[in-house]
């Protein structure tokens, strides 16, 4: 993990999006959302790979314990009908919820890991669960690729 | 040192939202000034959104408010005229579960009608070039009269599946998929278009369709039951001419519902056998997989056996919608600044003009690509359909006839034609469905011409298994004659 985090507010400031790498999504278990875990050649430079696809497997078992069919959504599912669905405006289904928890573990994915090496992941629910955007900065003052340590605007102390 | 300044939502939205997302150098002095639009108002499909994006129909409702005025006035007669004779006589129970009946079937066509069958959003500019990069590397050059047809192929539970691209949303569609023609959306787990509810049937909505369809086969059943039941006694006691003179409306609430039971419970049962098998009503119009089209040729998606099939498509989770309908448009994050692709299309439907300057990295003007109603000829499709209403009739399991009443534009630079289709309720219980069939077409070539082409039907005599390579030779053709 690097020592000093960007603040992403300035990796905007100092870093210019200079290429998106997509990935698509995985059919081959169904409908079900699952996401392609192959790593884009585009990040080699950027990312180790077992960090990457950790994420990404991450996502993907997050995606499969939302629309898992058990005991629980099938029971939320027949109270849901009994009660005309009016029971959904007052509690959130379990899929919203999951989601709920895959933007928290986005965002923090985004400030822990991949941040600071310049890049920024978008969540797929924003793109409409088509693809896992991955957005690749390049620092403005620096010559080459930013790999975050070295950045000299850095951090602030705010 | 570790600090991230969480800025505060510029949009509301349903899910939480990545910090960094709303936070670009310029927007906070604007944004306080100008009105923010809610995504509803520049959606680019052809909805239309009452309550300020919390309900979503297909653009012709008229069918809709039939329905509605025909359960209403039937129920409502049934109400005032038969459940006062039938509760002194029988039991007051009769109005109380015909009023039980009543409301859930309401209940469940509004949640059909009124909410998001499961619409994909449009890829992004980004995406689509993306996209478009790999199909180009993929297929060698983009040059030439005949380029190959956008499709990928995945394998499935040990059955190929193929995906084929959608020209209008510029994505591939995930299985199951379809993009409907009247609502120019592709919607996920495409079922049909109902005219009766006014909206689309897909992965979101399907339950509550279902729900709708069953629980109106119960109360038809129960007021054509509970009607003839009032006639019949009354009859007894006061004689039949009598009765008609006392309850003309019972003749009424007859004749109605006769015709509709046929079509309804008909309805239900092969809705029924579809949600057991785990198909839509698209899958099995087109027979993909019936065990016609092959020995190896068998449903993917099936569980095997009915329960699963069912709890999975009645009880299963459900999904929130992906259109986020009233959250507010944003403006476009910059684009990578190296243009990627230079015949693909660059813009996007959201950026606001006053952003323009302060995005200096947008390589492109903001087009424009919403698909409006530039062909007089479509919106008169759905019209012509929906209101060709023969009665009588028993009912038939759907069959692939085709619906000759309805118009049969063709545009001579068409740039695509897209899956769609049209699930035909009549009183006379003959099922007509439409699946216009989808060809290629190079929208690299002619960037121009897509505003105008958009998801365009052919509808006419259609059948399933020949007429794929009919229609996409017959576009080539076309196209070729129209490109420059």
């Amino acid at each position: 993990m690097a020592t000093e985090f960007h603040n992403l507010q300035e990796l905007r400031h100092s870093a210019s999006l200079a290429n998106k790498v997509f990935l698509q999504r995985d059919y081959s278990e169904g409908t079900t959302c699952r996401f392609q875990t192959k790593f884009p050649s585009e990040l080699e430079s950027r990312i180790e790979r077992p960090l990457f696809e950790d994420t990404v497997k991450r996502l993907n078992i997050y995606y499969a314990e939302a629309e898992k069919m058990g005991g629980q959504s099938y029971l939320e599912g027949c109270l849901a009908c009994a009660t005309a669905y009016l029971i959904f405006l007052c509690m959130e289904t379990r899929y919203e919820k999951v989601l709920k928890k895959i933007g928290g573990y986005i965002q923090e994915q985004n400030e822990k890991i991949y941040a600071p090496r310049g890049l920024l992941i978008t969540d797929p629910i924003e793109r409409g669960m088509r693809v896992i955007e991955i957005s690749i900065y390049e620092d403005r003052g620096s010559s080459g690729s930013c790999s975050g340590s070295s950045s000299t605007s850095g951090s602030s102390a705010r | 040192m570790l600090h991230l300044r969480v800025a505060e939502p510029m949009r509301e939205c349903e899910y939480s939202q990545i910090s960094t997302r709303s936070s670009t150098p310029m927007e906070t002095p604007y944004k306080k000034r100008t009105p923010k639009r809610r995504k509803w108002q520049a959606f680019p499909g052809r909805n239309k959104f009452y309550c300020n994006g919390r309900i979503m129909m297909a653009r012709q409702t008229g069918v809709f408010y039939l329905t509605l005025v025909l359960i209403l006035v039937t129920s409502g007669l049934f109400f005032a005229f038969d459940c006062p004779f039938l509760s002194l006589q029988l039991t007051p129970a009769i109005p109380v579960i015909g009023g039980v009946l009543f409301v859930f079937v309401l209940g469940t066509l509004f949640r059909t009608s009124f909410s998001d069958p499961g619409v994909l959003p449009r890829a992004t500019p980004d995406e689509a070039a993306d996209l478009e990069r790999q199909i180009d590397v993929a297929n060698g050059s983009s040059s030439g009269y005949r380029p190959p047809p956008r499709t990928r192929e995945v394998v499935i539970n040990g059955q190929t599946v193929k995906l084929k691209y959608c020209f209008t949303c510029k994505i591939f569609r995930p299985p199951r998929a379809s993009h409907c023609s009247l609502c120019d959306n592709c919607v996920e787990r495409f079922d049909h278009h109902c005219p009766w509810v006014g909206n689309c049937v897909g992965k979101r909505n399907y339950r509550f369709f279902y729900m709708f369809i069953l629980s109106l086969s119960c109360l038809t059943i129960f007021i054509f039951a509970f009607v003839i039941t009032h006639v019949i006694l009354r009859s007894h006691r006061y004689g039949f001419l009598n009765t008609l003179k006392d309850s003309p409306a019972s003749v009424l609430e007859v004749v109605v519902c006769f015709f509709s039971v046929w079509s309804i419970v008909g309805l239900s049962g092969f809705h029924t056998y579809l949600i057991s098998s785990n198909q839509t009503t698209n899958e099995d119009i087109k027979g993909s997989w019936s065990s016609k089209r092959g020995k190896g040729n068998y449903n993917p998606y099936s569980y095997g056996n009915i329960f699963t099939n069912c709890c999975a498509a009645l009880c299963g989770p459900l999904p929130p919608s992906l259109i986020d309908r009233r959250g507010f448009v944003q403006s476009d994050t910059p684009h990578p600044i190296p243009p990627t692709n230079g015949t693909t299309m660059y813009g996007s439907t959201q950026s606001q003009s006053h952003m323009a300057a302060a995005t200096p990295l947008l390589q492109s003007e903001p087009v424009i690509l919403t698909d409006e109603a530039f062909l007089p000829g479509r919106t008169s499709l759905g019209g012509s359909c929906s209101g060709a209403l023969p009665l009588g009739g028993h009912p038939t399991p759907p069959t692939s006839t085709p619906n000759l009443s309805c118009d049969n534009d063709m545009l001579p630079l068409r740039n695509e034609q897209s899956d769609g289709l049209r699930h035909h309720h009549t009183d006379g219980c003959h099922h007509h469905f439409l699946t216009p069939e989808e060809a290629p077409s190079p929208p690299g070539m002619l960037p121009c011409v897509s505003p105008l082409g958009h998801s365009h039907t052919i509808q006419g005599f259609y059948n399933p298994a020949s007429q794929d390579s009919l229609h996409e030779d017959s576009v080539r053709g076309l196209v070729k004659l129209s490109s420059v």
